[in-house]
């Protein structure tokens, strides 16, 4: 067997996640649990009940000062000038030729700006904060507070009911894409309405020294609702059925914000900011390439990296697939030349050198019932 | 998570087992690949007819994750597949000795059973 290379990091959780028996492995510089018991039970978990995931790998860069949100708009191709107090949003930071550096969501906290970032592209983002307010002109604070800071995501349709048990945070006042200071289990915690499943559900910020505490609270206190931990496999699972890119798969510096439909996240009228001029231009001329949903008319499942032919012609590449646990379906995700991105049209997916049919489908794959009208 | 392995047949540092019946063999994946493999989806099975060479792929197995070869433990040409497989892949992971069976071959060559494991050899192998 393959040893875990030697300098993996660990989060506040390892421990946790060695008791419940984890296979643990190597994820942006991370040693992580894929799966606890089964990819495929993890993921029904969260669609049914309510899944618990350690993200505690991934950054938090906070942004304080006077010019906090100047910087915050110059950095980020949203415009956090939008967001109420208590309020996040979807965001990326692009390089100037409009390629994405990362995808991040960005919270009003109390005392700035809060940017939570990929744990493979931490290092990146802090390099070009970094680099902006070094060369910029902004009265801002930057700190990185990835390493003090645990994230714990209770996520699926039981997670409000289990976080309920847990806190005085009035739940019912927390929209989606809120977020609010607050106890929970003891435990002083950043409660966000925000998640990466396509469920309903909650990212718990806490000081990394408490993770464990609040890790266990919430299993024991969850285990009569259904409570599962999930790892790394069916978090890749859920964000695919729901349509969301990941990074270094659907997004990368070779992709702008419009090719990954993301271009609503895009203001262009909010004035200058990294990337503005090149991502105005794609959004003039529209984008080269589109990224499509897919689902396979065969057996085959289409993968990371496997070509899509248009008339038995290369045309475009999968960027993801899997066996959809919830849709029992072969879905995929693929870049295609702009003019051949249309639902219902026929491709092909190159599978072990055999060409497989799919067909272009509507994103997300997978959409959440709607709550019961109370 | 221990499973007894079965000492009625060989193992390959695959692995994969094979259980000799006569002149034919039936050859599946072991537990332990079962398990590192996660839920499997998808198996990708030979056409009866055809010739595999002892420690060549010969088919494909998909978890939800990825995709992994199947490494033919013997030589010879296969007589029979488990079509239940194309139905419910997954008993390879709930019966990776049993029903989870992949294909009978005719064995071409016996002499190649001694390059296999036994099961005290495969068990080792795969511990810790």
């Amino acid at each position: 067997m393959t040893e875990a290379p030697a300098l993996l990091r660990r989060t506040p959780l390892h421990a946790a996640h060695l008791a419940l028996n984890a296979r643990m492995v190597p994820y942006a510089g991370y040693e992580m649990p894929v799966q606890y018991t089964s990819i495929i039970e993890e993921h029904r978990a969260v669609r049914s009940a309510v899944g618990l995931f350690d993200l505690s790998h991934m950054g938090e860069l906070h942004l304080s000062g006077p010019e906090a949100l100047a910087f915050a708009r110059y950095a980020v191709v949203s415009d956090p000038g939008l967001l109420e107090p208590g309020q996040a949003q979807y965001s990326m930071l692009c390089a100037p030729d409009g390629g994405i550096i990362d995808d991040v969501i960005v919270y009003r906290v109390e005392d700035g700006y809060l940017i939570v970032c990929n744990a493979a592209n931490h290092d990146a983002v802090l390099a070009q904060l970094e680099s902006l307010v070094a060369h910029g002109d902004f009265d801002v604070s930057l700190a990185d507070r990835s390493d003090e800071t645990a994230l714990i995501a209770p996520q699926g349709p039981r997670a409000a009911e289990l976080l309920s048990r847990l806190t005085d945070v009035d739940l019912s006042a927390l929209g989606n894409y809120r977020s609010i200071p607050g106890r929970v289990a003891g435990t002083e915690c950043l409660v966000a309405r925000t998640g990466y499943t396509g469920e309903d559900g909650f990212e718990l910020f806490c000081a990394a020294r408490r993770a464990q505490r609040l890790w266990d609270a919430l299993r024991s206190t969850g285990a009569d609702l259904g409570l599962q931990p999930g790892g790394l496999g069916s978090r890749d699972t859920l964000r695919l059925e729901a349509g969301m890119p990941l990074y270094g798969n659907e997004l990368d510096r070779s992709v702008n914000p419009y090719e990954a439909n993301l271009g609503r996240v895009v203001k262009l009228e909010k004035g200058e900011f990294v990337g503005r001029g090149a991502l105005a231009a794609v959004q003039q001329t529209g984008p080269q390439r589109k990224l499509v949903g897919l689902v396979m008319r065969d057996e085959a499942i289409g993968r990371h990296g496997y070509p899509v032919l248009i008339d038995g012609a290369q045309a475009g590449v999968v960027t993801s697939g899997t066996l959809s646990p919830t849709l029992g379906e072969r879905i995929a995700m693929a870049y295609l030349p702009a003019a051949a991105a249309a639902v219902g049209e026929s491709v092909e997916v190159v599978v072990r050198d055999r060409p497989h049919p799919a067909e272009q489908v509507k994103l997300p794959f997978y959409r959440r019932p709607k709550p019961d009208a109370a | 998570m221990s499973t007894t392995l079965p000492d009625d047949r060989r193992y390959s540092r695959e692995h994969e087992w094979v259980r000799v019946e006569g002149s034919a063999a039936v050859i599946g994946i072991t537990s332990f690949a079962a398990e590192e493999l996660g839920d499997i989806v998808y198996v990708e099975l030979p056409e009866p007819g055809a010739s595999l060479a002892q420690f060549a792929s010969f088919g494909v197995v998909e978890s939800v994750k990825a995709v992994s070869d199947l490494f033919a433990p013997v030589s010879g040409e296969v007589a029979e597949v488990n079509g239940d497989l194309r139905a419910s892949p997954e008993l390879l992971n709930s019966d990776p000795f049993g029903a989870g069976w992949i294909a009978k071959v005719t064995l071409a060559d016996p002499a190649e059973m001694e390059k296999l494991l036994d099961a005290a050899a495969y068990a080792e192998l795969t511990a810790g």
